[in-house]
């Protein structure tokens, strides 16, 4: 998709120096992890979501971006089927994850497979070791107590956190700072060896320190996992993903590679969020 | 190091918990439905066996001597009124204005003692209290009185106002109190006039409720108002009151006594359940207004 | 007459209040006179409660001075030769409200699950208003259903009873209907609308951030439910269970009606037995003399004590259990 035309604002917000210029661009090789076609979900009779279709590509990371209430989290929360707690809501359309409908499998497989971590960083009330175990254990991979105790490491490792708990991996993970806690979630999710890792604003209540771990942790995941991210802060879209989508209102407004969403956008409405004329 | 990665295991495990899942939620249900259809039953049951015996002669004739059919209640019925309007006077000023106290000048250490004790009170069973009673009213009079079963009753709401009073006074928002004490009115004036007023929905039902509570107690009259098989004149003889007639009837080896038991009963389960269900109807229907 | 407000050289006068009001001015402004009531009414409550134990010490005087502390340890209850001793009526007390938390507790719990995670909000606050009626019936009704319905319905039971519990060795011997087991029954169905009432609140209030952290884990609604959800959720659950406890010790009415009233104390649940509160009931307005009188009032005394304490406990826990939630 070429521009039609330049940003005329003056007041552009500079794509920062760290973009993945380098991009693989999709073709035929690069897999498709996630589709979604022609997605509509409900709140009771308020429509959230409006056929949405885009694609999800394996082992790249994908942002979500858009002003509150746009529907960038709601479907989020469609891939992973977290919606259908929410008590009234309908979807209509389709979600394919490995061309397998996601509609159609056990949620409790899928929700293993495609890994969240939320907002607000939310550990249980349990030991920081229970607290990675605990998706292990329900999910029958804990083996024996040395597997376990390896596995949990190897997550800690792969949030890099491991080496700020492992003289503590006893006490509560109440004890740990926020951006701690966050990687703790992060390597909760991990621990089942999800396909896809979900991460819906997870930077939102951490400081600029924590938050560039967290960013710097995503790079390194990629290679092993599909991430989708959304979030709030356009720059850190910027820094991040490959892919970006722009939601709207329950709509999906454009969505391509990130290097065109913030220089080149085809959309008069991506070109006004990017530039800043409306938040 | 193996892989994490769930082996062939997963579907069999995944079925378990599954079946676990489904097992174990409707356990839930299942217990649910003992407890909601207990009242039900025990609704139903009295409402059978006691409305069958209810007759024009319970509620107006006094009680015969055994073996004589025709008696009735009408003095434990009256009795009963006498007791709860004894107990109300003594509970409710006492409550209310306790609870008036903590909720408008509270906040200090004296509040917080008078709170724990006020906890401490509502937890003392029912039968401790009339033997307080006892020792302060009957012992040094020598007799049985409606004073004795009033205050004993008393006692027993006083807890329940000052907790409901400070609770509903507390719920009125403090613009309310600001605004009032902003056009020059004094606190006690604003709290008489605006604050009072605003709770008052909720400190009437809290009454309501206070009082059913205490219309069904039995075990602090037992040696307090004692009972009668005639009529009390005012308030220093022992006083006839339904639930002891429920007990001693129920406890008797007379089938007609028995029947009569079942009778009082469902009177007093109806009255007690209707005043709840109103209080509480009340109560849903000011939380909308109070928006 | 007061001068009008003047406007002097100095400024207009100020309008102060000060020791210058008179007593009748305070008076009708009405603030001290609506402290003082309101204080005095705290007062009183102090006053009467502090009257309570002052009365109950007091007149268990003979009692306390003959036996002592043996009271508490001693078995026998003998009217006719003036031996009293509190522990068949502490074992009766004791062993029926186990009974009932052994029944009611799990009860209570799973109801509250159901009607806090599962069942939609209508339904719940529906059923919960059904329940929490069940905490209004006065205790003398369940005993006159415990009398006339259930004790009918356990002896009929009994043979089932036998060939379920037999193993704990706990229901030996001889079954008329009123026993210990059967209090048990009549309190775990007074107690339950506690237990529910309060561990609903407490379940529903956990944050559900936490559910949904245990559910993208691939965790089942029973799961999430059972592994995270109550036990994050446990202080104020277990606050329930004192409070429960507290009720089923002080229980008089249906106990004493269903209990067998046998001062003694046998091994097994089926035997008749007693509770402190259901001698009372019982014997107090026949109790000649004043040893035996403040014998009674001594028990009072013990289970004031204990109630005390048990509702103190499970004031802690509901509140610590408050504390948690709101992290």
């Amino acid at each position: 998709m070429q521009a039609a035309h330049q940003p005329s604002n003056p007041v552009t917000i500079k794509p920062p120096d760290t973009m993945p210029e380098s991009t693989v661009i999709p073709d035929a090789g690069t897999d498709v992890k996630l589709s979604a076609t022609n997605l509509n979900f409900y709140y009771g009779s308020f429509q959230a979501l409006q056929e949405i279709s885009m694609t999800i590509y394996a082992n790249r990371v994908t942002a979500f971006i858009g002003p509150s209430g746009c529907g960038k989290s709601t479907f989020l929360r469609t891939l992973n089927r977290m919606n259908q707690t929410v008590r009234h809501s309908r979807v209509e359309g389709e979600i394919l994850l490995d061309g397998q409908d996601i509609f159609a499998v056990d949620v409790t497989s899928l929700r293993r497979r495609v890994g969240m971590v939320f907002q607000r960083s939310n550990p249980f009330p349990k030991s920081i070791f229970d607290n990675v175990a605990y998706g292990l254990r329900i999910n029958g991979m804990a083996g024996s107590r040395a597997n376990l105790a390896e596995l949990v490491e190897r997550s800690l490792h792969r949030a890099a956190l491991w080496d700020e708990v492992k003289d503590k991996m006893n006490q509560s993970a109440y004890g740990l700072s926020g951006g701690q806690q966050q990687r703790l979630c992060i390597a909760r999710a991990l621990a089942v060896d999800p396909e896809v890792l979900l991460l819906d604003e997870p930077c939102s209540a951490l400081d600029p320190i924590a938050t560039a771990k967290i960013e710097d942790l995503i790079f390194q995941l990629k290679s092993s996992c599909t991430i989708v991210i959304v979030t709030h802060s356009m720059q850190q879209a910027a820094r991040v993903a490959d892919f970006t989508g722009f939601f709207l209102l329950g709509k999906l407004i454009e969505f391509d590679q990130t290097s065109v969403i913030f220089k080149t956008p085809a959309k008069k409405q991506t070109e006004d969020y990017i530039t800043g004329r409306f938040g | 190091m193996t892989a994490a990665n769930p082996g062939t295991n997963f579907d069999s495990l995944l079925f378990r918990r599954k079946a676990v899942n489904i097992v174990m939620l409707s356990l839930t249900g299942f217990c649910t439905l003992i407890a909601a259809g207990t009242l039900v039953y025990i609704l139903g049951y009295l409402f059978i066996h006691g409305a069958s015996s209810l007759s024009w002669n319970f509620f107006t004739k006094l009680p015969t001597p055994v073996g004589e059919t025709g008696g009735g209640m009408a003095n434990a019925i009256v009795g009963s009124a006498k007791l709860l309007l004894l107990a109300t006077m003594v509970g409710v000023p006492i409550g209310f204005l306790g609870g008036v106290y903590l909720a408008e000048f509270g906040g200090n250490k004296f509040a917080f003692i008078v709170r724990y004790v006020t906890d401490l009170l509502n937890g003392v069973p029912s039968i401790v209290i009339g033997i307080f009673a006892y020792t302060l009213i009957v012992l040094p009079q020598r007799h049985f009185s409606a004073l004795a079963g009033g205050l004993a009753l008393g006692v027993m709401m006083i807890p329940i106002a000052i907790r409901s009073t400070e609770e509903f006074l507390r719920s009125v928002p403090l613009s309310l109190r600001e605004g009032s004490m902003a056009l020059g009115a004094s606190k006690a004036k604003s709290i008489w006039t605006v604050v009072i007023p605003a709770a008052k929905n909720g400190i009437m039902t809290g009454i309501m409720l206070n009082v059913a509570r205490v219309a069904g107690e039995t075990a602090p009259l037992l040696f307090t108002s004692f009972s009668n098989r005639y009529w009390s004149e005012g308030l220093s003889q022992p006083t006839a009151a339904l639930p002891v007639m429920i007990f001693t009837y129920a406890i008797a080896p007379y089938e007609d006594w028995h029947q009569q038991a079942w009778a009082a009963g469902f009177v007093l389960l109806t009255l007690v359940l209707a005043i709840n269900v109103i209080a509480r109807f009340i109560l849903s229907r000011n939380k909308h207004i109070a928006r | 007459m007061a001068a009008p407000p003047t406007v002097t050289a100095a400024g207009p006068r100020e309008i102060t209040p000060g020791p210058a009001s008179s007593f009748w001015t305070r008076m009708r402004g009405g603030d001290e006179f609506a402290y003082a009531i309101t204080f005095a009414s705290a007062c009183a409550v102090l006053a009467i409660t502090a009257l309570l134990v002052l009365e109950l010490y007091m007149n268990s005087g003979p009692s306390r001075a003959k036996f002592g502390w043996n009271f508490l340890f001693t078995q026998t209850w003998d009217p006719v030769a003036d031996q009293y001793g509190a522990l068949p009526f502490i074992y009766g007390t004791l062993v029926t409200s186990a009974v009932a938390l052994i029944f009611g507790v799990p009860l209570g719990v799973g109801a509250a699950i159901f009607l806090a995670e599962l069942a939609p909000p209508k339904i719940s606050d529906g059923l919960t208003f059904l329940i929490e009626l069940l905490a209004a019936v006065p205790s003398v009704i369940y005993g006159l259903l415990g009398i006339f319905v259930l004790v009918p319905i356990l002896k009929q039971l009994e043979p089932a009873i036998r060939a379920v519990f037999g193993w704990t060795h706990l229901f030996t011997g001889p079954f008329y209907g009123v026993s210990l087991f059967s209090a048990g029954i009549v309190l775990s169905v007074m107690i339950v609308p506690f237990i529910i009432s309060i561990s609903r609140e407490v379940i529903m209030a956990v944050p559900s951030d936490q559910r949904e952290a245990a559910l993208a884990l691939g965790a089942t609604k029973w799961e999430s439910t059972w592994d995270i959800v109550v036990p994050f959720a446990f202080k104020g659950i277990m606050g329930s269970v004192f409070l429960a406890l507290a009720r089923s010790l002080g229980e008089t009415m249906a106990v004493t009606m269903v209990v067998g009233n046998d001062p003694k104390i046998k091994a097994s649940l089926f035997a008749p037995g007693y509770s402190i509160a259901a001698v009372i009931a019982n014997e107090f307005t026949e109790a000649t003399g004043q040893m035996y009188t403040s014998a009674l009032i001594e028990l009072a005394l013990v289970l004031f004590a204990l109630t005390v304490v048990i509702n103190g406990m499970a004031r802690v826990l509901v509140a610590a259990g408050d504390r948690g939630v709101k992290k």
